[in-house]
């Protein structure tokens, strides 16, 4: 271990860590804009200078490691001065169209400028055009608005091992240029999107589609396949709008891939139940949560029970679905698609199984299989949750003496369904899910849930307790006690100790806390 | 000697002294006048008893910087079970330097010799010669003078019998000013973009493909030789002056003389004498007024400072300016002090390789206002934004490049301030005409 003074504070960090590391262990932010700790260090923003006692020249804190005794100045004279400086030279060739920049509000330029920058520029002569560019994928460029950080550069390189960008050009006439014939279309390539700390790579799916300061945040885990990646899920009025990587060392390091990034309208879908029904006269007709629930438990009880679950469902609600099923079984299917590793972090990749919660499924007891409804035998009541049964055969479903749908849609095969309780989709709900690697991770409700519908966790625990069974369940997160009290697997976990960062099942695989991802490795 | 005019009796030509003799260009020629005894020497010696006699020599770096050449060297460590690499930056491009030019073009094997020596004296096998892209002629001399030495077996597997392997590959850049910057040259060597890496780790840790390497400009590997031959007191005895600053140095000089050219003389001649004596002083009917003694990116001297120097490291330093690559650019009273660092600038502002924010911006923001100054369109405040510019462009960035265009204007301001107020004040600049004579 090493200490040293960063702005009066005393930190201790280990051997070989840069002074703008150490200085964020002491919660100090050393503006920056090259560097970025999911890419190697380029040294070339010179925005993180910094005033090292007794060194001849400032120091891009970025690029120098810490030594003992040393004494940091990040807000001395001579570093603002520096920073200024740079801040000048950045804006001189930027435009300042922010009022049209997709960027604004969320743009580190701006907030430096903002935050230590001139209020004025001394610059007067022309400034340097280069039209925007299409770079294939999901990705545009304005080479206007580009500081030259290299982070897309170094990105497409070193982390996904696909050398499609290049800095081309010399002087201030440089630019981000593609080698020919290349495009953004790796399929992690939209990470550049997030990377660039200025408008100078924008979205096209997010384009011109809202202003930052109009987002809504929240916490919240990629439903779109088994890796888990922990995400931000940002709407406006009530419309999801974009997801953006969260970090998180253990399952996603900076990054998230762009099938994931980019497959959200699902959970925007207007037309879906949102009333309970029961059957009348053949018919479902609109009724009350009371007496949808009543039905529903009075079909069940007694019943022999056969769950279709979907494993986009969180543990909560999988956990509820095998308390009611009375000695029934449950299965599941899921949806592949092709495998897509991002080369340079470790175990990290797109994986080939498209939903949150296969392995919370399969942990539960829910059988994993092509032939859904293989498994329900004549005259026992069906439990349809959260699966849509598209591709089923009206005659397997109509084996089962009775139907029950818990979910957002109600599926053809399914009309003659006795009972419609309809529930909150992934991002309207709080749950954990259960990653491919063992990985409990937590997600918070994002949106509004439409008409009457409520979150699964709640409906089906009224339904357990209509049913005359214990359920003294007021918060998800007691749901999640009461399975972690009734399944080895998920003992000794609680919401409060898995966080916003996920805990591995007490089976779980070796990428726990103690073994974080490496980023960059071969 | 004054290549290509005839040799001044007071010039010490012993690198340049087969400048203009086309026979010592080839093999036969070159041995005929001594050459790859003092290879044949170093090969009969320890590596480091080569390093000791070339520091006690005193001999510095002739690339810019004057880093002692024998203790460059002797951060090689022997023995680390790593390939060595010596690289020889023959990346000539500092604007008013051709001496390394005319040391391959006419004396390739002198190259051949020195980079063989110095690879021995690090523990290297190879050597890398990394020449200008512009240079046609001297790449196609140096190329003829390795394929002569290889066929001989003078460099190769077995270098000269000794059982030791020297190779010299000779590897062309592609015409940018940054490769000559040691890193960037590395950087270009390995085939990637020219960028200047930061440092440390320095180049005896990590230079090429990772590796221990030494970098020396082509003048210092080839004044290796006679220093071998004639011993390191023969060496620092030429020198006039400070004894820091020993043996002969090239200077190529251009711009407003009588006889431009690539001159040597000993460390610590003067000055006055060399600009009027050796180079016949100023074009008939015209006065000097500024002097750039070492290259576009040191200091510009006023007269009054050039004509008090001794030539050497020390010297340019005590007179308000540095030795660098010994590119004199003499600059008389018809030129405008203003035009000549804006056409400075400009070339930096072209070579920028981009990374660093203050250098990709500063070169070419300076570039804009000098350009404006010089055509009339000045203001008051453009003189202090330009000095401003320049503090941000000093002492800020990885490499040097940007402090290199800063220091022309800083100088240029504080010595010519009045050339920049007449422009500004709407006064054209009125040459002085020569009468012909």
């Amino acid at each position: 271990m090493v200490s040293l003074t960063i702005e009066g504070r005393t930190v201790s960090v280990p051997d070989g860590t840069t002074i703008l590391e150490a200085a964020k262990t002491a919660g100090i932010l050393i503006p920056h804009y090259c560097y970025h700790p999911g890419l190697p260090v380029a040294g070339v923003c010179r925005m993180c200078l910094v005033e090292v006692e007794k060194a001849p020249k400032l120091a891009p804190s970025c690029a120098t490691t810490v030594a003992e005794g040393q004494v940091v100045h990040v807000h001395s004279d001579k570093s603002l001065d520096a920073r200024k400086g740079v801040l000048e030279m950045l804006l001189i060739n930027h435009p300042l169209d922010c009022p049209i920049c997709d960027q604004s509000g969320e743009c580190e330029l701006q907030d430096y400028t903002y935050q230590e920058g001139r209020e004025d520029s001394r610059y007067r002569e022309p400034k340097r055009f280069n039209p925007a560019e299409d770079f294939g994928g999901d990705v545009i460029y304005v080479p206007n608005r580009c500081i030259l950080c290299t982070r897309c550069v170094r990105f497409m390189d070193d982390v996904a091992h696909d050398p499609v960008l290049n800095v081309s050009e010399r002087g201030d006439r440089a630019l981000i240029g593609k080698f020919e014939g290349k495009d953004l279309t790796h399929p992690w390539a939209s990470n550049v999107v997030d990377l660039c700390p200025v408008g100078a790579l924008l979205s096209k799916d997010f384009l011109n589609k809202a202003r930052a300061w109009e987002l809504d945040r929240t916490a919240s885990i990629c439903p779109n396949c088994t890796q888990g990646c922990n995400v931000i899920m940002e709407t406006r009025e009530n419309q999801l709008v974009r997801m953006r990587p969260r970090p998180n060392e253990h399952v996603n390091a900076f990054f998230m891939c762009d099938w994931g990034r980019l497959n959200y309208r699902w959970m925007n879908e207007k037309s879906r139940v949102e009333q309970p029904m029961v059957g009348r006269a053949k018919a479902l007709a609109p009724t009350s949560w009371e007496i949808a629930i009543t039905a529903a438990a009075r079909a069940l009880n007694g019943k022999k029970v056969f769950v279709v679950a979907s494993p986009m469902l969180s543990n909560e609600a999988l956990f509820l679905l095998t308390q009611i099923m009375q000695g029934g079984s449950g299965a599941f299917r899921v949806t592949e698609g092709e495998e897509a590793p991002l080369a340079g972090v470790k175990d990290l990749a797109l994986r080939r199984e498209r939903a949150a919660n296969v392995y919370g499924a399969e942990a539960l007891g829910f059988i994993k299989t092509k032939d859904l409804l293989g498994g329900l035998k004549q005259g026992d009541v069906l439990v349809v949750a959260g699966e849509d049964l598209e591709g089923i055969d009206a005659s397997a479903v109509g084996r089962a003496s009775e139907v029950i749908v818990i979910g957002s849609v109600l599926p053809e095969v399914a009309k003659n369904a006795s009972v419609v309780l309809p529930i909150a989709n992934f991002s309207e709900e709080e749950g954990t899910v259960t990653n491919l690697r063992g990985r409990v991770q937590r997600f918070t409700q994002a949106k509004q849930a439409p008409g009457d519908t409520r979150p699964s966790w709640l409906v089906l625990g009224d339904l357990l307790g209509a049913m005359g069974k214990q359920s003294n369940f007021f918060l998800p997160s007691e749901v999640f006690a009461g399975l972690a009290s009734s399944n080895k697997a998920f003992a000794g976990l609680s919401y409060d100790s898995i966080g916003f960062r996920g805990l591995p099942l007490a089976n779980g695989s070796s990428t726990g806390p103690s073994a974080p991802i490496a980023v960059g490795a071969a | 000697m004054g290549y290509p005019n005839e040799p001044h009796q007071r010039e010490t030509p012993v690198l340049s002294r087969y400048f203009g003799d086309t026979e010592a260009r080839s093999l036969e020629g070159w041995k005929k006048r001594g050459g790859y005894k003092a290879l044949e020497k170093a090969l009969g010696m320890a590596p480091v008893d080569i390093v000791n006699v070339v520091k006690e020599s005193g001999l510095r770096g002739r690339g810019g910087a004057g880093f002692p050449t024998g203790m460059k060297w002797s951060f090689m460590k022997p023995g680390d079970g790593k390939p060595h690499y010596l690289c020889c930056n023959a990346d000539e491009s500092e604007p008013g330097t051709f001496k390394d030019r005319e040391l391959m073009r006419w004396t390739p094997h002198a190259l051949v010799e020195g980079c063989a020596i110095g690879a021995y004296a690090i523990g290297a096998e190879t050597a890398y010669i990394y020449i200008r892209g512009e240079f046609t002629e001297p790449l196609y001399w140096m190329e003829k003078a390795v394929k002569e030495a290889y066929a001989a077996g003078i460099i190769g597997k077995n270098a000269m019998g000794s059982g030791k392997r020297i190779d010299v590959h000779v590897h062309k850049g592609a015409g940018a000013y940054i490769c000559g910057e040691e890193t960037a040259l590395m950087e270009s060597l390995e085939g990637r973009r020219g960028n200047p890496r930061i440092k440390p780790p320095f180049p005896a840790v990590s230079g090429v493909f990772g590796m221990p390497t030494t970098i020396n400009n082509v003048e210092t590997l080839i004044a290796a030789a006679p220093i071998l031959m004639n011993g390191a007191d023969w060496y620092k005895k030429m020198s006039l002056s400070n004894p820091k600053s020993t043996g002969t140095k090239l200077f190529s000089v251009c711009g407003n003389v009588q006889r431009p050219g690539t001159y040597e003389v000993v460390m610590g001649f003067p000055f006055k004498e060399f600009l009027y004596d050796l180079c016949g002083g100023p074009p008939h009917g015209r006065k000097f007024k500024a002097v750039i003694p070492g290259g576009a990116s040191v200091p510009i001297q006023t007269l009054e400072e050039a004509e008090a120097t001794l030539m050497d490291y020390e010297g340019f330093v005590a007179q308000g300016s540095m030795l660098g690559s010994g590119g004199v650019i003499v600059i008389d009273d018809g030129q405008s002090m203003v035009s000549v660092i804006a056409r400075i600038a400009r070339f930096f502002a072209h070579e920028s390789c981009a990374q660093c924010t203050q250098c990709r911006e500063g070169t070419a923001w300076t570039t804009k206002i000098m350009e404006r100054i010089r055509d009339g369109e000045g203001t008051v405040e453009d003189l202090d934004t330009l000095l401003d510019i320049a503090e941000q462009m000093t002492g800020k960035t990885i490499c040097v490049l940007s402090d290199s265009c800063a220091v022309p204007v800083v100088s240029g301001i504080n010595k010519f301030r009045g050339e920049f107020e007449a422009l500004i004040q709407g006064k054209r600049f009125h040459p002085v005409i020569a009468a012909v004579a």
